[in-house]
């Protein structure tokens, strides 16, 4: 075996080659290996113990803080049902909000409609702009066109709330009365100014959805002659469709979640909104007006914490449907 | 398909083991098995090379000899060292790894000065004298043929050195914490020929001193660096003995496939 | 209409809509700095705010904004760290892991109303701390703490794992290898983080009103004793923030120049998140190059 005789020599030379050139390690070598320390803690395990322990320690109050935030606020909301005898399904239904007058005016039919109609307008309009803007970042922008976006976006995400709220009383309000008379305030301005504040929120999430569509799904779908949009349509926002839900539940979330700048431009009148423009109240801004004009432990003040129990309650289930769709997303 | 049955396993005196394994098998997320009772001694001062395709389980009984598999694996069977069995819970791996040092596949020195990255451990271990530092410092960058390129820049930045330079310094790094035995996981696999050809010069000169276990996947490196080779073959050890045997010679007909095959 | 016509007419609409919302973009920044910038003078941040006539300056909310933000950073530095330490090494990967991340997430989409009035129902009125910057600080560490937390575990994860088995190899333990590699490794991302979070912290009102309270008391800018009333380091003293004082004088609306108060205070808070995010990503990279430096 030719093949076989080859080998051999070349492993025969490599291993003449072996011959080690002599050196002198000096006292470099090996410690003598002291068996009794291998079985006895040292230093580095108490550094662990202890690391690892305030490491524990961090988690662990992060944990007990959102179980009393929920616990506290869930005591305080429940009192109006338990302790003041208010009917939950009244509480949910009824417009009567007056809790000064006794439990049979503890209606928040207004706030929670209002909430859920400006939370929804505004998801409604903000998700077509932010999917085209994530579209023109992901499939149509040049590099620096997508990075000066992104960072428009970010920036966007980091202005304060009270300054939309701000911007809205001066210059959506005004403009809004102009337009259809009234006082401005109302549905319309809180739901423009949502408009501005979730729209960086949808748009970055869904710029991530739409990175994470596989390259080669655009690639094949070229490939079979389909157009540009064609691809964009059938291909990418059907993939990425799940995670696109997400972004505008996390939109969602923000809009139902948000206080002063909705307080600012909503009117706050607890009055069922009959139009766009007539003044209303959100659950937050019902809270953020009311809650340091009652006294605690009373009827108005356990009223408004059902109202905080009610947004928890809202974020609670916000959660809920992203880690739903989320599993879905994975089948 | 063949039985995976070792062909020959190579044993030697116990006086002059520096470690073996005795069934050592190894799961991860405890369903997939990549190492079946792999039972292996390693002779005092020589190099052993572990070689065999990528999956073989060269790397995962690497790894697990010191202990470095324990969070990601589990690792059952026994590891010998000094008359101790070192798989046990009770025993204290911080302790074991400064006594079977680690080096990796691709060079990972720390962002730090190349003093730095040598006397970290040290400093961290409560070493203070900063002569006796200074010394350390100079001596193992000598043992691992690194002294006289850096000697000039101890303070610079270690990420400024050649890929092969930095592989040394994690050699050196390994050696200053004074191990009895060194394992290397494909040293020389991310290194052009020239860095490759001065880390085994490197290795050849450390086994006066120093146990090595040493995973490659080249066939020649393997026959120019080791005493010892052990063939491993989807997580099977196959066939253990000395280079030239298993070589020239090889028992089972694996071995001997994967031999012709590799040697190109 | 074939397909060649619908794709250039979705790339028009595409692009009218993305012209659109650039537009409403550079109306908005362009309005806040425009109107603003003009009032932002030294008087006006250097004096106090008036409570009935016009001409007040934001030179105690400015105070008080910093100072609650430096307070909030070192409460939720070590504790975001320490989580963020534990879900990045130390968190197997089951259950108990995947529970502690939606608490986490929770926490992080809470309304700051919520978070707030759970702040005023523990310090203010359980606790007895009353409407105080230790209040406030405390309701913005909550705010604070999960997304900090995640941000920080991010730019711990980005730490190649060879770091790590460097440090074990060498017989130096799980803790010792994440603080002396891995974090330092580790600093641009976390500073990064933190500065981000900060931009948050600075702007946020709605947790503020009801736990720092929406009114400042007497300060006196030459008593540094943290324990006497009128200190500005006093920690039990009511503080209203710049934020906080925008919403104030527009719900309130007592003083006549509050659209120019609100206009420059706006403005000054906005500056100071682009000067925070800018900074964010200066910092981040300049640390970065220094820590991979060739040198």
């Amino acid at each position: 075996m030719d093949n076989k005789d080859k080998l051999k020599e070349v492993v025969d030379q490599a291993i003449a080659n072996q011959h080690v050139p002599h050196v002198k390690l000096k006292r470099m070598g090996p410690s003598s290996v002291d068996i009794d320390k291998l079985t006895k803690p040292s230093k580095e395990t108490h550094q662990e113990y202890w690391g690892k322990g305030l490491t524990y320690f961090a988690i662990a109050l992060i944990i007990v803080l959102v179980v009393s935030i929920i616990g506290f606020v869930g005591y305080h909301g429940l009192a109006t049902f338990i302790n003041d005898h208010v009917n939950v399904f009244h509480f949910l239904t009824s417009t009567d909000w007056d809790p000064g007058e006794g439990k049979n005016h503890v209606g928040a039919a207004v706030m929670i409609v209002t909430s859920f109609l400006v939370t929804l307008l505004a998801a409604l309009v903000a998700t077509p702009f932010a999917i085209a803007i994530a579209l023109y970042m992901t499939e149509y922008s040049s590099k620096k066109g997508a990075n000066f976006l992104q960072s428009v976006t970010e920036l966007l995400v980091g202005i304060p709330s009270v300054v939309y709220g701000f911007l809205g009383l001066t210059i959506i309000v005004p403009v809004i009365r102009k337009l259809f008379g009234g006082t401005g305030f109302g549905i319309l301005a809180a739901t423009l100014v949502l408009f501005v504040m979730v729209l960086p929120t949808i748009t970055s999430l869904t710029v991530d959805s739409l990175k994470a569509v596989p390259g080669h799904f655009r690639k094949a779908s070229m490939a079979l002659g389909a157009t540009h949009w064609q691809t964009i349509y059938h291909v990418v926002l059907r993939v990425a469709t799940p995670r696109i839900l997400t972004a505008v539940i996390f939109g969602m979330a923000r809009a139902f979640g948000e206080a002063l700048a909705v307080q600012m431009v909503i009117g706050n009148a607890v009055l069922m909104p009959y139009n766009l423009v007539s003044p209303s109240a959100t659950l937050t801004s019902q809270l953020t007006s009311q809650m340091g004009n009652t006294v605690m432990g009373t009827l108005p003040n356990n009223a408004l914490w059902s109202l905080a129990l009610l947004l928890l309650i809202m974020s609670l289930v916000f959660n809920f449907l992203v880690k739903l769709i989320g599993k879905k997303g994975q089948k | 398909m063949q039985e995976l049955k070792p062909s020959y396993v190579k044993t030697f005196a116990k006086d002059e083991l520096a470690l073996s394994t005795k069934d050592l098998s190894v799961l991860y997320g405890g369903k997939v098995q990549k190492l079946f009772d792999a039972s292996l001694q390693f002779k005092k001062n020589t190099i052993t090379a572990l070689i065999g395709a990528s999956g073989s389980g060269k790397s995962t009984f690497l790894r697990s000899l010191n202990r470095m598999n324990d969070r990601v694996a589990t690792v059952n069977g026994e590891i010998w060292f000094h008359g101790l069995d070192v798989n046990k819970p009770n025993i204290n791996v911080y302790e074991l790894r400064k006594n079977i040092g680690m080096v990796f596949q691709r060079p990972n020195p720390f962002p730090k000065s190349i003093r730095e990255n040598i006397v970290y451990a040290l400093k961290a271990d409560g070493q203070k004298d900063q002569k006796e530092l200074d010394r350390i410092v100079e001596e193992s960058l000598r043992a691992a043929a690194l002294w006289d390129e850096v000697k000039d820049k101890l303070d610079k930045s270690a990420l400024a050195l050649s890929g092969g330079q930095q592989q040394r310094l994690c050699i050196a790094r390994a050696l200053a914490v004074k191990p009895e035995i060194l394992l290397l996981d494909e040293p020389a696999s991310a290194l052009d020929p020239v860095s490759t050809s001065k880390l085994e010069d490197t290795l050849k000169q450390l086994r006066s001193k120093y146990t090595m276990v040493v995973v490659t996947h080249n066939m020649q490196q393997a026959s120019r660096i080791s005493d010892y080779t052990a063939f491993f073959h989807l997580g099977h050890v196959i066939e253990y003995n000395s280079t030239a045997e298993i070589f020239t010679n090889p028992k089972g007909q694996i071995t001997e496939d994967y031999i012709q095959g590799s040697f190109g | 209409m074939d397909a060649k016509k619908r794709d250039k007419l979705a790339t028009v609409i595409i692009y009218i809509l993305v012209g659109f919302v650039v537009l409403i973009l550079a109306g908005i920044l362009g309005n806040i700095l425009i109107t603003g910038i003009p009032h932002l003078s030294w008087h006006f941040l250097s004096s106090g705010a008036s409570s009935y006539q016009a001409g007040g300056g934001v030179r105690d909310q400015l105070f008080n904004s910093i100072y609650l933000l430096v307070l909030t950073t070192i409460i939720s530095l070590p504790i975001a760290l320490g989580a963020a330490i534990y879900l990045a090494e130390y968190a197997k990967d089951n259950w108990i892991t995947n529970l502690i991340r939606t608490t986490i997430q929770i926490l992080s989409s809470l309304p700051s109303i919520v978070v707030g009035l759970f702040g005023y129902l523990l310090f203010v009125v359980q606790f007895g701390f009353g409407f105080s910057i230790i209040s406030g600080a405390l309701a913005l560490t909550f705010f604070n703490l999960p997304i900090l937390t995640s941000n920080i575990e991010e730019a711990i994860k980005g730490v190649p794992q060879d770091q790590r088995e460097a440090g074990l190899a060498l017989g130096l333990s799980n803790w010792k290898t994440i603080r002396g590699i891995v974090l330092p490794a580790a600093l641009p991302g976390i500073l990064t983080g933190i500065i981000l979070s900060a931009g948050r912290i600075f702007g946020e009102a709605a947790a503020l009103i009801y736990t720092a309270g929406q009114s400042g008391s007497t300060i006196n800018y030459a008593d540094w004793n943290p324990f006497s009333p009128t200190s500005p380091l006093n920690v039990m003293r009511p503080a209203e923030t710049l934020a906080v004082h925008i919403w104030k004088v527009n719900t309130e609306g007592i003083i006549p120049d509050a659209t120019i108060v609100s206009a420059a205070t706006s403005a000054l808070l906005v500056i100071v998140v682009i000067v925070f995010n800018l900074g964010a990503r200066y910092l981040g990279n300049k640390l970065y190059r220094k820590l991979t430096a060739a040198k």
